[in-house]
């Protein structure tokens, strides 16, 4: 009978850790919902701008700014985004392993690495892992602000601008769907133009203060929203990532639970038959 | 005929405004401009200040504030690009330092998680030596 009773316990804490996965999956799918809105609720700033820049990249031939040229690659900087919390399957785990890929890859043909990184998870990662950090924010929150990226971003932006890095990359999730999430990097800087058919219609705007000055804030804008796309993004990807691992921890358990209850009821039904034959046999000997 | 083109107001967190317009009136750095539709193509910076929009000729107009931002005009489509924060060279700065900071404080961090780890490794240590003697004590006495 000794079995029965701890097999009984053990029960009872996989179903109260099954509870907690449950409300986990429901909280993580209700947020994910809220994270797909604000993720595309930021995608036509960015899309306004990059035509923006493509115009204005094609019409003026004669002032190039730094951002929008390519140079020779000494010294790289590398964007990290993560999530602040674990508990959401291998989703960290797929982007750091395409961030060490890519680092790699880099060091390979003789270029140097400055990471910044963002979110706790990826400063934990890369503590263990070494690397030169040299710009980090985490703890952003379900609904992350763009202001509390723009001094990180800055200090790579001005590392860029003062030669210190010759391009920057950015590593994120891609949300594909709620099953899928994909590691992805993107080139941030510099930016290549790419359509070619702008060149048809020649017209130019009118620059107010000047070109200059509009194309800098321009592009600054335009990195800054990129990279806070990707934080949005990556909260999708958190929450549709810890979903399906709760789902499947609770359904896990949920098995456990069945197997371990058919133990028990053979385990008690033994202890009962012992038991009868016990008794029948002491009163066959009286 | 009733004259109108198309306005966004889009920041980097959100769409604000979307609809048709008669006019917009703008905050650019160096004033205030009123577009109008059939306007050249123009592109402004915007200090912070109201973004006013009138619907038709008639009508209210709506007042959006923004942190200053962008304005891009097409002949038929005006677009706002609004900053979400209130920005300035300095402040920018400071946040810069900010975040330097936070990656170098990370560096002595590591240093006491380094020593967390050693005085762990000493403890246990320590915690084996003084079951050891327990050990012997009671070997002695039996």
């Amino acid at each position: 009978m000794a079995g029965a009773k701890e097999i009984r316990t053990q029960i009872k804490s996989i179903k109260s850790t099954q509870k907690i996965t449950k409300a986990m999956e429901m909280v993580a799918a209700s947020k994910m919902r809220k994270a797909q809105d604000r993720m595309l609720a930021s995608r036509p700033y960015a899309e306004r701008m990059r035509g923006v820049i493509g115009h204005l990249a094609m019409a003026h031939a004669e002032y190039r700014h730094p951002y929008l040229v390519e140079r020779p690659v000494k010294r790289v900087g590398i964007i990290v985004i993560s999530t602040d919390r674990g508990l959401c399957g291998g989703l960290n785990i797929n982007l750091f392993k395409r961030a060490v890929a890519t680092m790699k890859e880099w060091r390979d043909q003789g270029a140097e690495i400055d990471l910044c990184l963002i979110g706790a998870k990826a400063q934990g990662f890369f503590r263990r892992m070494g690397g030169s950090v040299v710009s980090k924010a985490s703890h952003l929150g379900d609904s992350p602000r763009v202001a509390d990226l723009i001094g990180t971003i800055k200090v790579m932006l001005d590392a860029y601008d003062e030669g210190r890095i010759d391009r920057l990359l950015l590593i994120e999730n891609e949300f594909v769907n709620t099953m899928a999430q994909r590691a992805r990097t993107t080139t941030l800087l510099p930016i290549l133009p790419s359509g070619e058919d702008e060149l048809k219609h020649h017209w130019d705007y009118i620059y107010e203060p000047d070109t200059k000055q509009v194309l800098d804030t321009l592009l600054m804008r335009y990195v800054e929203s990129v990279v806070y796309q990707g934080v949005v993004e990556n909260v999708a990807c958190e929450m549709a990532a810890r979903m399906v691992a709760m789902k499947s921890a609770t359904d896990n358990a949920g098995e456990l639970i069945n197997e371990l209850q058919l133990v028990y009821n053979k385990a008690r039904q033994a202890a009962i038959t012992q038991e009868i034959s016990e008794i029948v046999g002491g009163a066959a000997a009286v | 005929m009733a004259m109108t083109f198309h306005v966004d107001i889009v920041s980097a967190e959100e769409q604000i405004y979307s609809g048709t317009a008669h006019m917009v009136i703008a905050p650019a750095e160096h004033g205030e401009v009123g577009i109008l539709p059939r306007h050249s193509q123009f592109i402004a910076k915007l200090k912070p200040g109201e973004v006013r929009v009138k619907p038709s000729e008639a009508s209210e107009e709506h007042s959006i504030f923004i942190s200053g931002g962008l304005l891009e005009v097409q002949p038929h489509v005006v677009t706002v690009l609004a900053d979400t924060a209130i920005r300035a060279k300095d402040l920018d700065e400071a946040e810069a330092l900010e975040a330097k900071q936070r990656a170098e404080e990370a560096l002595v961090d590591r240093k006491a998680d380094f020593d967390y780890a050693k005085a762990q490794a000493e403890l246990v240590e320590a915690a084996a030596r003084l079951r050891m003697i327990e050990k012997l004590r009671k070997q002695h006495k039996g």
